[in-house]
């Protein structure tokens, strides 16, 4: 066997080692009744916003410190805690992507992935609701009373 | 219905030429390959002509509906989709060609004229190449027509159409009304983040670069096909060293670009957008590396063959992971699901099976040499080098696709914790070896080195480096804490690496080249490479976070993926100056842009030691067109070796803080003392004017100005004036407000000595910005490494060009 061949072989071994030892450090996509499952592990929760419950954030007192309840596609809702200020568009989101650890009572956040409405420019049902709003918002110069 | 103020001949071009684009290429393809099958010169020729004026119909297409697409968004056409969608009227005229890039369409428009451009080269020079290479260049053409056709086929639409209009594409009541044009007042504007002048060459870049890296592909396969095996490497050397120029410089830009207008709070957050683009560079070097391994010793052309199918191939790849959506949970900028995930397979798969399939075929014909490489070799190490290229773009490759490994086998594996070290602890290793082996293979020579010849050689600038690496490790303070200590001796073993990387190779010039600069390309090159290493790593290992949060000022408004850790932000409040590390920094006043909601906030640094300071003017969209919240844009300072980096990462919410609490009416003295939350405040004079500096007051009106000194509890006193006007009779109340107290007086009336006076307490006076603000360290070094590393390769391309020719020339003798 060729040397080149041993060093050819050495270091595919050494990548499919990295590529095991990149899997160790991956985390799962869960619903809320799997992740409670897995507790204290760092897991990807794919919900929305729980809009049942109230977001708790006080700006003033404590801002590093914000709750609010998920809700996931099953209809597990979630308390949530997420030690940062709160993202601004929060209120508007569609989806949230939720990286972090089941506690005992809560999910503790680690990073939100936040999918808005907006940021689907492409999404035409988004668009036709902006044209609505758009044209609505500035009013029309030759509406004439439609009589039949 | 007939509809008013519509622009349809535009449009009907567009269609024209789309159509037009898509046969005129589906010819050139087909007669190309003629030409390359037929044995009888003049048959082949004249499938040639034909070959030729269809490829050149096709490129006048291709421009002819940029022109068109152009004229349409800079007139704002909104009764057209495309325009309505990515353009507005407020746009400036600088970043109407990004709107092409925001697209979909547009940006395939944009790889279409690039291959257009090379297309017109490789028939002027390509010479009896040119039949099989445009052959795979022009199918490439047909492809990319389909994607932006837009025709129905049964009830499966091919591609998608930059000249439909608004109102076919869409269900709403307002078409129909005939003038609905008039409702439309503006388009939906380009996304703020690319409206940056960045964002207006990085994509026209990196998209050449992504072109070009089909020139080397088609060589391979032309070579593969005409079973010339190894004669397409002359011509293919240039091709393939101004690709890897290209593309290098798009990926980089790209990261300068987040580096500028995304809050990543850094150049590379490996993203799965960014690993895309980056991968097939890495093959494409590996690439390059095999190929003049075969040029100096006959070995390595499989892999060569194999590397370049493999960069393009994995450039299709990209094209299907940015653009199909399924990177969407994963991704903050990869491209949205147009419904085209079918055809962007199909792209990657018209290309991916022939390729290796033909490869597969031909691969026991292809030379290559039994006799084994001495370890003493260039072309051994160099093929190691070539292979780790390889291994690790599939490392990153396969982590990227995750969301793809998880639609083949139902998994549902996203990346862990701390995603950018799952990358960085992989790489920093692939960085130590590839510094030593561009450090010492140049020293080699081919076949295999006299050992003593090389010692003799190496061990002065080995030494030169060791020590500089050492005063830089002893002196530099590099101590990365967050990983551990394995970890930061990685990065210090990766600096040294990188070091000996740069001095090697700069004294290989004079060592090995005897100085003859024009010859040296390959050394500069490394020497740059070494350069992007080194600032790689201490711009990263040393970036410090000013802003330091030790305060607890709140933080309402946030950025919508927060990835500092808490405390990173700090609230400067309007006028008043706030510690930042060594600097006092103060928001000293804001502006707003005169068309849209993009407002500049002034933030002044002035260091505590030295004379030191600058005034940094971060932006941020509020609440631009339907995107909640804000958008913000980062501002530097540039300093030879350090950037100051600051941006918003928060602001008071406008609707949030609207204000609720009212004045509170009190009557007090000249003299008299009273209360508030925060302390309490004195009536220290009443003052009557006749006359104010703005005028416009008759001589029987009055003015009264109240001078209030207020005490708060933690021992700062401030003065306030609020002031009353009372023109022929009405009163006006000038209110004044202490925005650090939250305190607005205002006075309501006046009696004699008495005066009322109206306090309010609130929180919505408090103007502030929060921000986030870093110090990168030696962040030049990463460019200039990119700008030396591209002039090593354009010198690289300089010679073998000349070489080639003078080549052509001697056989041209011999003949």
């Amino acid at each position: 066997m060729k040397k080149i061949h041993i060093a050819l072989l050495v270091l595919i071994a050494v990548t499919i080692a990295v590529l095991i030892s990149f899997m160790g450090t991956l985390s799962t996509y869960d619903t809320v009744q799997t992740a409670i499952k897995k507790k204290g592990k760092t897991v990807s929760i794919i919900a929305k916003l729980d809009r049942t419950h109230a977001i708790e954030y006080d700006a003033v007192n404590s801002p590093n410190h914000l709750s609010f309840f998920a809700v996931d596609s099953l209809g597990s809702s979630v308390k949530v805690i997420y030690n940062q200020p709160k993202p601004s568009n929060l209120e508007h989101s569609e989806r949230l992507v939720l990286k972090g650890k089941m506690n005992d009572d809560h999910f503790e956040c680690s990073e939100i992935l936040m999918k808005c409405p907006s940021k689907y420019k492409d999404d035409m049902n988004q668009a036709k609701k902006n044209l609505q709003e758009n044209a609505a918002a500035t009013p029309a110069k030759n509406t004439t009373p439609q009589y039949q | 219905m007939d509809y008013t103020g519509e622009h349809l001949i535009p449009g009907l071009l567009g269609h024209f030429f789309v159509t037009l684009s898509l046969v005129a290429s589906v010819v050139a393809t087909f007669a190309y390959f003629k030409t390359s099958r037929q044995r009888i010169e003049s048959d082949s020729a004249s499938w040639k002509i034909l070959a030729r004026g269809a490829f050149i119909t096709e490129v006048a297409s291709v421009f002819a509906i940029f022109g068109i697409l152009f004229y349409i968004i800079s007139n704002h056409f909104f009764e057209y989709k495309y325009a309505w969608q990515h353009s507005s009227r407020t746009l400036e005229v600088k970043y109407l060609l990004s709107c092409f890039w925001e697209g979909q369409e547009g940006s395939f428009l944009l790889w279409s004229m690039w291959h257009s451009v090379l297309g017109l080269i490789l028939i002027r020079k390509a010479k009896q190449w040119e039949a099989p290479v445009m052959t795979v260049v022009s199918f490439a053409q047909v492809c990319l027509a389909t994607m932006i056709a837009g025709i129905y086929l049964f009830n499966w639409r091919m591609g998608s159409n930059p000249f439909v209009l608004l109102r076919n594409e869409m269900d709403a009541p307002i078409f129909s009304q005939p003038d609905y044009l008039s409702l439309i007042k503006d388009g939906n504007d380009l996304n703020p983040l690319l409206q940056n002048y960045w964002m207006v060459i990085h994509p026209p870049v990196l998209f050449l670069g992504f072109a070009s890296t089909i020139v080397p592909f088609a060589f391979a396969i032309g070579g593969l096909w005409t079973k010339k095996f190894g004669e397409w490497t002359k011509p293919a050397l240039p091709w393939a060293l101004f690709s890897a120029a290209v593309l290098g410089t798009g990926i980089m830009m790209g990261g300068r670009w987040a580096y500028e207008s995304l809050n990543f709070g850094g150049y590379w957050a490996w993203d799965p957008v960014e690993n895309a683009s980056l991968v097939p560079w890495l093959t494409l070097i590996g690439g390059i590396h095999a190929l003049l391994i075969y040029k100096h010793t006959g070995h390595s052309l499989r892999a060569t063959h194999f590397l370049f199918l493999m960069t393009f191939t994995l450039v299709l790849y990209s094209t299907f992971l940015t653009r199909s959506g399924v990177l969407g949970d994963t991704s903050v900028h990869a491209f949205t699901d147009l419904g085209m995930n079918f055809q962007l397979l199909a792209f990657l798969f018209v290309f991916l099976v022939p390729a290796f399939a033909l490869f597969a075929v031909r691969y026991k014909q292809i030379p290559h040499i039994t006799k084994e490489e001495q370890t003493s070799s260039r072309e051994f190490w160099m093929f190691i080098g070539s292979l780790i290229f390889f291994l690790t773009s599939v490392f990153i490759i396969l982590a990227t696709s995750l969301p793809v490994i998880n639609k083949l086998f139902g998994s549902n594996f996203t990346m862990g914790e701390d995603a950018v070290f799952s990358y960085n602890r992989v790489i920093i290793f692939v960085a130590i070896i590839l510094g030593v082996l561009t450090a010492v293979t140049q020293y080699l020579k081919y076949k295999q080195t006299d050992s003593k010849f090389f010692w003799k050689k190496i061990t002065r600038p080995s030494i030169i480096s060791l020590l500089i690496a050492s005063l830089v490790l002893a002196f530099g303070n590099i101590n990365y804490q967050d990983h551990g200590a394995g970890f930061l001796g990685a990065i210090w073993f990766a600096m040294v690496c990188s070091i000996y990387t740069v001095i090697a190779n700069t004294a290989y010039i004079w060592l090995g080249m005897k100085g003859k600069l024009k010859l040296s390309g390959g050394s500069v090159a490394h020497v740059g490479f070494g350069f992007i290493l080194a600032g790689i790593l201490i711009s990263s290992s040393k970036k410090e976070v000013l802003s330091w949060n030790t305060t607890g000022i709140f933080v309402p408004l946030g950025e919508s993926k927060i990835t500092g850790k808490a405390g990173e932000n700090l609230t400067l409040v309007k006028g008043v100056p706030s510690t930042m590390a060594n600097y006092d920094v103060t928001y000293e006043r804001d502006s707003v842009h005169p068309q849209k909601p993009l407002w500049y906030y002034r933030i002044h640094f002035k260091s505590k030691t030295g004379n030191e300071q600058f005034t940094l003017t971060p932006n941020a969209f509020v609440n631009y067109k339907g995107n909640q919240g804000l958008m913000a844009n980062p501002d530097a300072k540039h300093y030879w070796d350090h950037d100051i980096f600051a941006y918003i990462t928060s602001l008071p919410d406008p609707e949030k803080n609207k204000d609720t609490s009212s004045f509170k009416p009190q009557s007090i003295k000249k003299g008299d003392t009273a209360f508030y939350s925060n302390g309490f405040y004195v009536l220290e004079d009443l003052a009557t004017q006749t006359h104010i500096p703005a005028g416009g007051l008759a001589p029987d009106d009055k003015v009264y100005l109240a001078t209030i000194k207020v005490f708060s509890k933690n021992n700062t006193s401030y003065t306030s004036k609020p002031f009353l006007i009372n023109k022929g009779g009405s009163l006006f109340p000038v209110q004044d407000t202490i925005m650090s107290e939250n305190l607005i007086f205002q006075l309501n009336n006046v009696n004699g000595n008495s005066v009322e006076l109206g306090v309010k307490e609130s929180n919505s006076v408090l103007q502030y910005v929060t921000l986030k603000a870093y110090k990168f360290p030696f962040i030049n070094l990463l460019w200039a490494g990119v700008i030396i590393m591209v002039t090593g390769i354009i010198m690289s391309i300089v010679r073998r060009v000349e070489l080639n020719k003078a080549g052509r020339e001697i056989e041209n003798l011999t003949l």
